[in-house]
C-alpha cells in the first residue's frame, strides 16, 4: 500500500488547519507495515483537536506498538473541506502517520466517548471505502471495532460494528491482536468473517452484535439472545485491576497544533464510588485504582521534561479524592522540572475536598480557571442526585479560591433531574449570587459563569429508569434561571441546547432500530453533529418519524421495573436490583455513602470478579463533608439519611 | 541576555501555522532547560520575539527569531552548541541552523527586515509563458489588488513591494513547471508570493514556496539578520 501523501499535500494548501494531518507529534511512531503483523488504525470520529489528547487512544496506541505483532497508528474526523476535497479527487481516510489509505489497515478502531459523533462513525467508515453495513463487509476489510464508554449500549450502532469492547482496553487490544493474526494466518478466505467473529465473542469483553437475535413485541424489547452456541449470553466489561502496572501514556503525544487540554496529562486514578446517579462514567468504571503517589510523581517528572509543557493535569473523575493529592501537587510545584513555573490542573474538583491548601499550592504558577461541580441547585436535589455536597462545602470552597486570588470561576449545573422542582432550579441562581457575594469580600468584581447542562439519562445508572424532560421543559427551566438572574450583571449563564440533549436522548437508550436513523441522518450529511453549528436538530426528528419511531417513547418515557433495556446482555459488574434500590432511595431522598471509606454495599462491580479498591488511604481526605453530607471536622449531626451496608 | 537563532522549515511541517511554531519553540527550549526569562504577571509568558510570519504552508530556509534569556543563569552557555542542542527537540523539518548574541536594543526583527527573497515554483506553468508574464509585471507602473485586511477589503498597490522576479528555470520535479526567484519589500506591510501569484494572468493557484532569505538593506548592501548560516541551511534543505 501506498502513502497518498505526494496527492494530499497539494490539498493541505487549500483546507483550514492543515496541520492537523501531517502527524509528526513528539510521541508518535511510524511503524513499518509487515504483513505479519496485526495493524490498527486508531480511530477518533471528531476533528484532531478534540480526538488527539484523548487518552484511551494514546495508551492503547503505545501498548500496540510495543507488541512485536501488532502495530498502530491514528485518524481523526477530517474537517469537511477536506472531506469534500478527499472525495472530489477519490482520495479515502487515510492515517496521519503514514499516511496509509485506512483500508490498508486490519482494525479501524473507534473509540466512542459521546453519542452525537455516530454519524461521523458512519461517514469515516464510508470515506474508508469499507461498506457501512457490518453485514455487507467481505474478508478484504477491516475489522471494525468500538470501545470508549458509549459502548455500554452499542445497539445503535449494532448494525454498523463488527465487534465492540466493554471496559479498559489495556489488555483486550492483545487478545484481539491475537484472534486477528490468526485469521490474516489463515488468508482470509471468502467466507472467514463468520469464523472470525465467532472467535473474537470468546474473548471476554468483546461483543458481537450480529451474534444476537434482537425480539420485540410492538414498540417493546423482549430480549436480546445469542444466535450461536459458545456466544456469551451476558458480556461482561473488562477491569485493570492495578493501574501501577499500566503506567502509560509513557510518550504523550505533543501535539504541532492546538489541541483542546494541550497540557501533560497524567491520570492518578480510574474509577469513582462517590455514587452521583447522573453520572454513568462514575459506575462503569468502578472500582477506584490509585496510581501509587510515587509512579504519579515520576510520570510529571519524566513528562514535564520530555514535552517541555508548564502545565500537567491530574486527571480522574474527581482528582481531589486522590489520597495524596496535597503532597504530590506541592512536589510538582516545589520541583520545576524544566527549571520554569509549572501549573497544576485539577478537572473534577469536588468542591468538599477543595481546601485553602490545595487552592494555594496551585495558584502558586499560574491560576489555571477553576470549575465547580454542584450539579443541582438545592440540598434535596442533591439528596436524590447522591451529589452530598452541603452548601457550606460549596461556600467554603469558592472562599478558599476567592481567598487565594482567584476571581472568576465556573459552577456547573445539571437540569431536568429526576424530582427537581421549580424551587430547586432557581437554587442555582440562588448558589451564584451568594457565591458572588463572597467573592465581593476578597474583591471588587468577582464572576461566576453558571453553566447548565440538560440531564440525559445513561444505561448503568439509577437514572436509567427516568423518563428525560422535554426539550419544551428544558426552556422553561433555563428560562427561570435567565429571568432570576438577569440583573445579576457579575454572573453569566450558559446552557447547553436542549434539543441536543434530546438527541443525545435517543441514541443514548435507543435501541438496534435507532440504527436507520442515525444512517439517514449521516446519509443526508449530518456529520459533526457535536458542533453547535452543524448540529441539526430537524434532520432528527424527521429521520424518527420516517422509519416509525416515536422520541417521547424513547426519550421521555419513564420506564418500570420489568423493563427489558437494550443494554441488559452487557455488564459493567452492577447488578440491575442494586441500580433500582438505588433509584428508589433517590426517589426517597437517602444518599448512599462512598464504599472507598465505609463498607461494601455490593453493587458488584468487585465482589464476584475478585477485584478490590485500590486505595492508599483508608480515611477520606481531610475537609467538607466529603460526600457524607456530615460536618467531619465538628463531627455535626448528619443532615442527610444514609444507606448503609446490605 | 538576546541570543537569535536562525531555522529552517522544510517538508510536512509546513503545514504548521506562526503560531504553531511559536509554541514547539516555547516547549523546546524548555525541554532544553535554558533560563528563558518571562513576563511579569498575571499569566508569564517567555520573552519570545519571532520574525515576520511566514504563511502556513511555505517553507524557508530562513526562519528567525530572538530569546531573551536571564542572567547570570545564560552567561555560562555556551551559544554554539545551542543549535545542535535544539533541533532535536523541534520536529522533524525544523532545523536549527545557527545562533548568536545580538544587542538587545537593536531593532527588532520585525522593524528590521527589509525584504524577503522566495523561491517560487509553480506546477503546470510554461517557462515561456512566465517570462511575458514577468516582464508585464515588472513594466506595470502599478499593480492595484484587493486584499483582505482584518476582515474588511482594501485596494492596494503591490507593485512598491516587488523588488525583483525572475524567472529561475524549470522546476525540479517530475511534472513540467517553472522555478521563479522573487525578492519582495516587506515595509510599511509585506507582499505575499501567493497575492503576486494572484496578479498572474491567469491567476496562479498552485505553487510551492520557500524563503530563502531574510534581508536587512542599507544602502546597497544587505545582509541577513544573522550571518553564516547559509551553508548549514542547504545542508538541511539537502536532508529534508
Ligand atoms: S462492589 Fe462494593 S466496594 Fe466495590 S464498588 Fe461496589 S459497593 Fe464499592
Amino acid at each position: 500500500m501506498n502513502s497518498i501523501w505526494p496527492q494530499l499535500e497539494n490539498l493541505l494548501a487549500k483546507v483550514q488547519k492543515p496541520a492537523r494531518y501531517i502527524g509528526l507529534e513528539d510521541g508518535s511512531v511510524r511503524p513499518d507495515h509487515d504483513p505479519r503483523k496485526v495493524s490498527w488504525l486508531l480511530t477518533y470520529p471528531d476533528t484532531y483537536e478534540i480526538g488527539l489528547p484523548n487518552q484511551g487512544l494514546q495508551i492503547l496506541y503505545e501498548i500496540l506498538n510495543e507488541r512485536p505483532d501488532a502495530l498502530a497508528e491514528r485518524t481523526y474526523a477530517p474537517w469537511e473541506d477536506l472531506e469534500s476535497e478527499l472525495r472530489a479527487h477519490g482520495l479515502p481516510l487515510f492515517s496521519i502517520e503514514n499516511h496509509l489509505p485506512a483500508s490498508a489497515f486490519d482494525v479501524l478502531a473507534f473509540n466512542l466517548s459521546a453519542e452525537l459523533v455516530y454519524t461521523n462513525v458512519l461517514n469515516l467508515i464510508d470515506l474508508a471505502g469499507i461498506p457501512v453495513r457490518s453485514a455487507e463487509r467481505r474478508p478484504e476489510h477491516p475489522l471494525v471495532l468500538a470501545g470508549g464508554h458509549c459502548t455500554y449500549n452499542p445497539e445503535p450502532l449494532a448494525d454498523f460494528l463488527d465487534a465492540v469492547v466493554l471496559g479498559d482496553g489495556e489488555e483486550v487490544v492483545g487478545e484481539i491482536t491475537e484472534v486477528v493474526a490468526e485469521w490474516k494466518a489463515s488468508g482470509r478466505s471468502e467466507g472467514s468473517r463468520l469464523h472470525l467473529l465467532r472467535e473474537l465473542a470468546k474473548v471476554p469483553g468483546v461483543y458481537v452484535p450480529s451474534l444476537y437475535e434482537v425480539t420485540y413485541d410492538g414498540p417493546r424489547l423482549v430480549a436480546v439472545t445469542p444466535r450461536f452456541p459458545g456466544v456469551p449470553e451476558l458480556v461482561e466489561k473488562r477491569t485493570i485491576s492495578d493501574l501501577a502496572s499500566w503506567p502509560y501514556p509513557k510518550r504523550q503525544l505533543v501535539p504541532l497544533t492546538e489541541v483542546v487540554h494541550d497540557r501533560l496529562n497524567v491520570e492518578v486514578f480510574r474509577g469513582c464510588t462517590r455514587g452521583c446517579r447522573f453520572c454513568q462514567a462514575g459506575m462503569i468504571t468502578r472500582p477506584v485504582r490509585e496510581r501509587p503517589a510515587e509512579q504519579v510523581r515520576t510520570m510529571v517528572r519524566d513528562g514535564l521534561r520530555r514535552t517541555g509543557y508548564d502545565e500537567v493535569a491530574l486527571t480522574s473523575l474527581s482528582t481531589a479524592d486522590f489520597s495524596s493529592i496535597d503532597e504530590v501537587v506541592a512536589g510538582i510545584i516545589e520541583e520545576q522540572p524544566n527549571c520554569n513555573p509549572v501549573s497544576v490542573s485539577l478537572p473534577s474538583l469536588r468542591v468538599d475536598a477543595f481546601t485553602v491548601q490545595i487552592a494555594s499550592e496551585i495558584q502558586k504558577a499560574r491560576r489555571t480557571g477553576l470549575t465547580f461541580a454542584p450539579e443541582a441547585g438545592t440540598w434535596r436535589l442533591r439528596k436524590v442526585i447522591n451529589k452530598l455536597i452541603r452548601e457550606e462545602d460549596l461556600y467554603g470552597a469558592v472562599e478558599s479560591a476567592y481567598s487565594q486570588g482567584w476571581r472568576r470561576m465556573k459552577l456547573y449545573f445539571l437540569t431536568g433531574l429526576p424530582t427537581e422542582t421549580d424551587a430547586d432550579t432557581l437554587g442555582i441562581a440562588e448558589l451564584a449570587r451568594n457565591c458572588i457575594e463572597i467573592g465581593r469580600r476578597y474583591h471588587g468584581s468577582p464572576s461566576i459563569t453558571v453553566s447548565v447542562g440538560g440531564f440525559v439519562p445513561k444505561p448503568f445508572t439509577p437514572f436509567q429508569w427516568f423518563g428525560q424532560n422535554t426539550v419544551a421543559e428544558l426552556n422553561r427551566k433555563i428560562g427561570l434561571l435567565r429571568d432570576a438572574l438577569r440583573k445579576d450583571r457579575a454572573v453569566q449563564l450558559k446552557w447547553h441546547d436542549p434539543k441536543a440533549s434530546l438527541v443525545e436522548g435517543i441514541a443514548s437508550r435507543g435501541d438496534r432500530r435507532i440504527g436507520a436513523v442515525i444512517e439517514e441522518v449521516w446519509r443526508k450529511g449530518g456529520t459533526f453533529q457535536e458542533w453547535s453549528e452543524k448540529f441539526d436538530y430537524s434532520m432528527w426528528i424527521d429521520a424518527m418519524s420516517m422509519h416509525g419511531l416515536d422520541v417521547d417513547w424513547y426519550v421521555h418515557r419513564h420506564r418500570t421495573e420489568d423493563e427489558v433495556f437494550p443494554w441488559d446482555h452487557l455488564s459493567a459488574g452492577l447488578h440491575k436490583d442494586f441500580l433500582w434500590q438505588d433509584w428508589r432511595d433517590a426517589l426517597a431522598e437517602v444518599g448512599l455513602p462512598d464504599c472507598r471509606w465505609t463498607p461494601c454495599y455490593d453493587c458488584g462491580a468487585c465482589t464476584g470478579y475478585g477485584l478490590e479498591h485500590i486505595v492508599a488511604s483508608t480515611t477520606p481526605p481531610a475537609g467538607g463533608s466529603q460526600g457524607t453530607g456530615q460536618d467531619l471536622r465538628r463531627g455535626s449531626e448528619a443532615p442527610v439519611l444514609l444507606r448503609g451496608a446490605r | 541576555m538576546r541570543v537569535r537563532f536562525r531555522f529552517s522549515k522544510l517538508g510536512k511541517v509546513r503545514f504548521t501555522s506562526h503560531r504553531d511554531v511559536a509554541r514547539l519553540w516555547e516547549r523546546a527550549l524548555r525541554r532544553a532547560q535554558l533560563p528563558v526569562a518571562s513576563t511579569e504577571g498575571f499569566a508569564p509568558r517567555p520573552k519570545v520575539h519571532f520574525g515576520l510570519a511566514l504563511p502556513t504552508g511555505y517553507e524557508s530556509l530562513a526562519e528567525y527569531l530572538d530569546v531573551d534569556l536571564r542572567e547570570p543563569e545564560a552567561v555560562s552557555l555556551d551559544i554554539d552548541t545551542l543549535p545542535e542542542q535544539l533541533t532535536p527537540l523541534l520536529p522533524e523539518g525544523i532545523s536549527v541552523d545557527a545562533a548568536d548574541v545580538v544587542d538587545p536594543k537593536a531593532p527588532s526583527l520585525q522593524e528590521a527586515v527589509t525584504a524577503c527573497e522566495w523561491r517560487i515554483e509553480v506546477p503546470g506553468l510554461a517557462i515561456e509563458a512566465a517570462r511575458r508574464e514577468v516582464e508585464r509585471l515588472l513594466a506595470a507602473p502599478t499593480l492595484p489588488v484587493v486584499r483582505q485586511r482584518k476582515g474588511k477589503e482594501v485596494h492596494d498597490d503591490i507593485r512598491p513591494y516587488l523588488w525583483e522576479l525572475v524567472v529561475a528555470g524549470p522546476i525540479a520535479a517530475a511534472e513540467p513547471g517553472t522555478e521563479l526567484r522573487a525578492v519582495f519589500g516587506t515595509q510599511p506591510r509585506g507582499l505575499r508570493p501567493a497575492e503576486l501569484l494572484a496578479a498572474f494572468e491567469p491567476p496562479v493557484i498552485q505553487a510551492r514556496v520557500c524563503r530563502l532569505h531574510q534581508w536587512i538593506t542599507l544602502g546597497n548592501t544587505r545582509r541577513e539578520p544573522l550571518s553564516a548560516a547559509a551553508a548549514r541551511a542547504e545542508h538541511a534543505e539537502a536532508r529534508a
